[in-house]
C-alpha cells in the first residue's frame, strides 16, 4: 500500500459519538500544526450523545488549506458501522486505516487499499477501548513524521486538567499508536511528501467560535445573555471560560426573549453586550430587536444558522436564515447583517459590530453557521491592536435629551449614573426626552431620525471581494460561509474567465455590487440554501438575476470539488 | 416639601380619575424621599400597560420596554452598574401573565433589585379583560362566562422559590404602603412588593371598599422568616395579610457572585479593553 505522492491530504476519521472524536480532532489539528503542516478541520456530528455516526475531517497540506473536500485520502473507521455513510467518497484513490475487522467486507473483497491497524489489541495494551483515539492520534503522528516528544507534549498538556494516572494512560496509548504509524513508514509501503513550513509553527489555529470570540473581546463585549442552542452555544461556552479573565457578565438566561431584554438593559447601562443564538431562538428574539430599533440601543447579535424550519437539522449547516434576520421586527429600523466567510473576517467583523452598532445605536448581526463555527484551521496573526477603545456615550447634564434631533439622526447616548441627565428610554413612541408621545408632527421627526442613521451606515458598507481576474466573463457570487469553498473550487477550475466575488456585508449592500455584477456575460450564485435568498436580495437590490444557481440544502457545507464539478458542467455548457 | 422625584416637566397623566395608581405613586416618592439615595442613580424599567407608565411621572431615569419583559432588563442593568438602585415596576399582567417565565427566573437569580407590581385583578388599559390574577368566576367581555382559571397567587409562588423578599401592599394606604417599599429597597436581594389596588373604571367587584374589608396587616408576633408560615399567610383566601410575609437573607446575590466582578469592582461602562490580555488570549491560540 503506498501513498500517493501529494502535498494535501485529506483524513476523515469516523467513529461514535462519546468514542472522543472531539479530542482527536483537537489534538491531531494541533500537532499537525505545530510540526509546520498546514491544517484544517471541521467536524459533522449527529444530534445526540452517544451512538450514531459523527466524523471529522482533517486536511494536513503543505499550502494554506481551509475547507473540507470531498476527497477522501485516508479513511479511519473506528466503529462498526463507521462507513456507511462514506460509500459515494471512498474511492480506490482512498486507503483505509484501522481494524480489519470494522472495515466493510466488500472493501476488502474489491481490492481497495488497506492498511491494518490492530485497533482493539493496540487499545487492550494501553488499557482499553476507551483509548482508541488516542491510538489514533498516535498513528497519524507517527505517519506524518511528527517529533515524538512533541506529540506526547500536546497530549499531556490536553489532558493536564485530568488525573495523572488517567494522563500518563493517555500518554501511554498515543505512543504506542505512534509506534504503528511510524513503522508504516516503510520504502513501498507508505511516505508522506508534505513539505513544512516552519513560520506555520507559530500561527493561530482558530475555529469561527474562536474568531467570533476574540473580535467580540477586541470589540470590547462585556456582556454576555443566551440561551444554548446548537450550533450557536460554543460562543456562550467561549465567554464563559473568559468571564474572569476578560471581565465579561455571562448569564445562561431562562429564554431567548429574556437573554435579548438582557442585552438591551446592558447597554442601556453601559454594558457592550451580545447575544448569540440559532435561528429558532432568534426568532424569539425579534420583538426585542424591534425595542433596540425604537429605544435606539446598540445590539450585538450573533445568529449561528443551522436547517429549519422548526428544530430542522439541530446540527448541521444552512444559510437559510437571511430573510428572518433582514425581515424581522416589526415597524421600521436601520440595521447591519455581517457574515464572515474566514477566520480573519470573522475576527474583524464581530469587533466591526460592537463599534458600528455603538456607534449608530442600531442592531447590528453576525450571521456564521455550523459549518463556519466549526471550521477551525491555522492564520496568520490577527491585529489584535486596533481594539475599540472609543466610547460613544455621553456625560448627561440637567435638561439632557436621549432623543435628541440631529443631523445625522444619532442622539448622543447617555447612560443612567454617568452625569447629572435623565436617561430615559420608551418603547413607546417619545419626543426628544423619551417622554411616551401620540403627536403626529413628533412621530414622524422621530421615524425620520432613526431611518437617517441607515444613510449613515450606508458610509461606512464594507466592500464585497473580488477573487480571481477583474476581466472576468463568469461571476460567480456567495456570501458568510461559502468563501473558502467556492475559492479553492476557481483555484480547481484554473480558468482565466471567472472570477468569485464574496459578500461579507449583505446589509446594506455595497453600492459596487451593481458594477461588479453588470460586468460579468455569465453571473452564478452560490448558497447554502434552497431558494437563493442572498441572490433575490441582489436582484432587488441591483436589478441584476442570476444565469446559474448552486443551491446545497441537505444540512452538509459545501465542497471545493464538488462545486468546481458543478461549476464545470454550468461553463461547458456554455462554452 | 416637594419630592426631588416629583417631574420637573409638565405631565399628562394617562390614568382614571381615582385610579389607585395615584396612591401607589405617592408611595413610592414617599419611600424614595425617605431613602438615602443619590436621585442620579435611581434607575426604574417599567413594561406595559397603565402601571407601567409610572416611571414616565417620577424623575427618574427609566426604561420603558416590551410587555413582561422588566425583570431581565432590571436584572442586567444592576449586573451592568452595581451602583445603581433598579425598580422593576408594572402591572399585573405584565409580571405575572406575559413575563410569568422571567418573574420565576428573577427570584432564583437574586438580583438585588425591587419588583413592584399593582395588582388590580384586572387589565385596564385593554379595557376590563381577566388577569393573571382574576377571581374565578370574575365576568369580563371576554371571560363571559366568569375566569375559569385558578389565579396566580404571586406571594405563595415566590415564596414557593425561596425568594429573598416577599410584601404585599394595599395602595388605600399610602403611608404603610411607602413603609414595605423602604423596607423592599433597603432589602439586599430580590423584593417583590405586590400592591393590591382598586380599578375604577374597569373592576367593579374588587373596589377599594371590598380592599378595605379583605385585607388585615401582619402584627408584631409574625416572624417573616418563617418560611412554613409565610406559606400558610400567602395562601390565605378569605382575607389577604398585609405586610413583609417573607424575608430569606441566605441567598446568594446574582450580580455578588459574578466572575466579571471578582477582581474589579468598577461598573462596566468605566472599563476599557485590556490589549494586554487580548494578546495573551490570542498567544494562547499559537499552541
Amino acid at each position: 500500500m503506498v501513498f500517493k505522492p501529494g502535498d494535501d491530504i485529506s483524513i476523515v476519521i469516523s467513529g461514535q459519538a462519546g468514542q472522543g472524536l472531539q479530542t482527536l480532532e483537537s489534538l491531531l489539528t494541533r500537532i499537525f500544526k505545530l510540526s509546520g503542516y498546514h491544517v484544517y478541520s471541521c467536524s459533522e456530528f449527529m444530534s445526540r450523545i452517544r451512538g450514531g455516526n459523527n466524523s471529522t475531517q482533517i486536511r494536513v497540506s503543505s499550502r494554506r488549506v481551509a475547507s473540507c473536500t470531498k476527497r477522501i485520502d485516508i479513511f479511519v473507521p473506528i466503529h462498526q458501522g463507521a462507513m456507511e455513510r462514506f460509500h459515494d467518497r471512498i474511492t480506490h484513490e482512498t486507503v483505509i486505516l484501522g481494524q480489519k475487522d470494522i472495515v466493510e467486507s466488500r472493501y476488502l473483497e474489491q481490492g481497495y487499499a488497506f492498511i491494518e491497524i490492530p485497533l482493539k489489541e493496540l487499545s487492550g495494551r494501553a488499557g482499553g477501548a476507551v483509548y482508541a483515539n488516542l491510538i489514533m492520534t498516535g498513528v497519524l503522528s507517527g505517519l506524518f513524521y511528527v517529533e515524538r516528544q512533541l506529540m506526547e507534549d500536546e497530549v499531556g498538556r490536553f489532558f493536564s486538567g485530568a488525573d495523572n494516572k488517567r494522563t500518563q494512560g493517555d500518554i501511554l496509548a498515543a505512543g504506542i499508536g505512534y509506534e504503528a504509524g511510524s513503522s508504516l513508514l516503510k520504502p513501498g509501503q507508505a511516505s508522506i511528501a508534505i513539505e513544512r513550513a516552519d513560520d506555520v509553527r507559530h500561527e493561530l489555529l482558530m475555529n469561527g467560535i474562536d474568531a467570533v470570540g476574540m473580535g467580540g473581546l477586541a470589540g470590547g463585549c462585556n456582556f454576555v445573555s443566551a440561551y444554548p442552542m446548537s450550533p450557536s452555544t460554543g460562543l456562550l461556552v467561549f465567554f464563559a471560560r473568559h468571564a474572569a479573565d476578560s471581565g465579561v457578565v455571562v448569564e445562561q438566561a431562562e429564554d431567548e426573549i429574556s437573554a435579548v431584554n438582557m442585552a438591551l438593559g446592558s447597554w442601556y447601562a453601559g454594558g457592550r453586550a451580545l447575544i448569540t443564538t440559532s435561528g429558532g431562538g432568534y426568532a424569539l428574539m425579534t420583538e426585542g430587536v424591534s425595542l433596540a430599533g425604537c429605544i435606539e440601543s446598540p445590539l450585538v447579535i450573533h445568529i449561528g444558522q443551522r436547517p429549519g424550519p422548526a428544530t430542522g437539522l439541530p446540527t448541521r449547516t444552512e444559510q437559510a436564515d437571511l430573510n428572518l434576520v433582514l425581515y424581522s421586527g416589526h415597524g421600521e429600523f436601520p440595521r447591519v447583517i455581517l457574515a464572515p466567510g474566514t477566520i480573519e473576517q470573522g475576527f474583524f467583523l464581530a469587533r466591526h459590530a460592537f463599534y458600528l452598532a455603538e456607534k449608530y445605536q442600531v442592531p447590528v448581526f453576525i450571521l456564521t453557521d455550523q459549518h463556519y463555527l466549526e471550521s477551525r484551521y491555522n492564520v496568520m496573526d490577527l491585529d489584535e491592536s486596533m481594539v475599540l477603545d472609543q466610547r460613544y456615550i455621553v456625560k448627561t447634564e440637567p435638561g439632557y435629551k436621549r432623543y435628541a434631533l440631529t443631523q445625522s439622526g444619532v442622539s448622543p447616548r447617555g447612560i443612567p449614573g454617568f452625569g447629572g441627565g435623565r436617561v430615559r428610554a420608551d418603547s413607546d413612541e417619545h419626543d426628544e426626552h423619551g417622554f411616551i408621545t401620540e403627536d403626529a408632527g413628533v412621530r414622524k421627526s422621530m421615524v425620520e431620525k432613526r431611518l437617517k442613521k441607515h444613510d449613515a451606515l450606508c458610509d461606512e458598507i464594507l466592500p464585497p471581494v473580488l477573487i480571481g481576474p477583474q476581466d472576468y466573463q463568469c461571476l460567480l457570487v456567495g456570501w458568510g460561509s461559502t468563501f473558502h469553498a467556492a475559492k479553492e473550487a476557481l483555484e480547481i477550475l484554473g480558468r482565466d474567465d471567472t472570477a468569485f466575488l464574496h459578500f461579507s456585508q449583505v446589509y446594506p449592500l455595497a453600492r459596487e455590487a451593481g458594477q461588479y455584477l453588470e460586468r460579468a456575460k455569465k453571473r452564478i450564485i452560490i448558497e447554502n440554501n434552497a431558494t437563493s435568498q442572498f441572490g433575490t436580495l441582489l436582484r432587488q437590490y441591483t436589478g441584476f438575476g442570476f444565469d446559474g444557481r448552486i443551491m446545497k440544502f441537505d444540512g452538509t457545507p459545501f465542497m471545493p470539488d464538488e462545486v468546481a464539478d458543478e461549476l464545470r458542467s454550468m461553463l461547458l455548457k456554455e462554452d | 416639601m416637594s419630592s426631588v422625584y416629583e417631574p420637573e416637566h409638565e405631565i399628562d397623566i394617562a390614568w382614571c380619575p381615582g385610579c389607585g395608581n395615584f396612591r401607589i405613586i405617592e408611595a413610592v416618592k414617599a419611600a424614595l424621599d425617605q431613602l438615602d439615595l443619590d436621585p442620579d442613580k435611581v434607575v426604574f424599567v417599567s413594561g406595559i400597560g397603565q402601571a407601567a407608565k409610572t416611571p414616565q411621572y417620577l424623575n427618574v431615569h427609566y426604561l420603558n420596554g416590551l410587555h413582561g419583559r422588566s425583570l431581565p432588563v432590571a436584572t442586567a442593568i444592576k449586573a451592568t452598574n452595581r451602583d445603581l438602585m433598579v425598580v422593576a415596576e408594572s402591572g399585573d399582567g405584565c409580571m405575572y401573565g406575559e413575563g410569568g417565565n422571567h418573574f420565576i427566573h428573577a427570584i432564583r437569580r437574586n438580583p438585588d433589585i425591587t419588583n413592584i407590581v399593582h395588582n388590580n385583578m384586572v387589565y385596564g388599559l385593554t379595557k376590563g379583560q381577566a388577569s393573571p390574577t382574576s377571581a374565578r368566576g370574575f365576568v369580563t367581555p371576554v371571560q363571559t362566562l366568569g375566569v375559569s382559571s385558578e389565579p396566580f397567587n404571586p406571594l405563595s409562588v415566590a415564596i414557593a422559590l425561596n425568594a429573598s423578599f416577599v410584601g404585599r401592599a394595599f395602595a388605600g394606604d399610602v403611608e404603610q404602603t411607602a413603609q414595605i417599599i423602604v423596607s423592599a429597597i433597603n432589602h439586599k436581594g430580590y423584593a417583590l412588593v405586590d400592591i393590591l389596588q382598586n380599578c375604577v373604571s374597569f373592576n367593579k367587584v374588587n373596589t377599594y371598599q371590598w380592599y378595605k374589608e379583605h385585607t388585615y396587616y401582619l402584627d408584631e408576633s409574625y416572624n417573616p422568616t418563617d418560611r412554613d408560615a409565610a406559606f400558610s399567610k400567602a395562601v390565605e383566601e378569605d382575607k389577604f395579610a398585609l405586610g413583609i410575609l417573607y424575608i430569606n437573607g441566605q441567598n446568594p446575590v446574582f450580580e455578588e457572585g459574578l466572575a466579571a466582578y471578582a477582581e474589579n469592582d468598577t461598573p462596566l461602562y468605566m472599563r476599557g479593553i485590556d490589549l494586554d490580555r487580548i494578546r495573551a488570549l490570542m498567544d494562547s491560540m499559537r499552541a
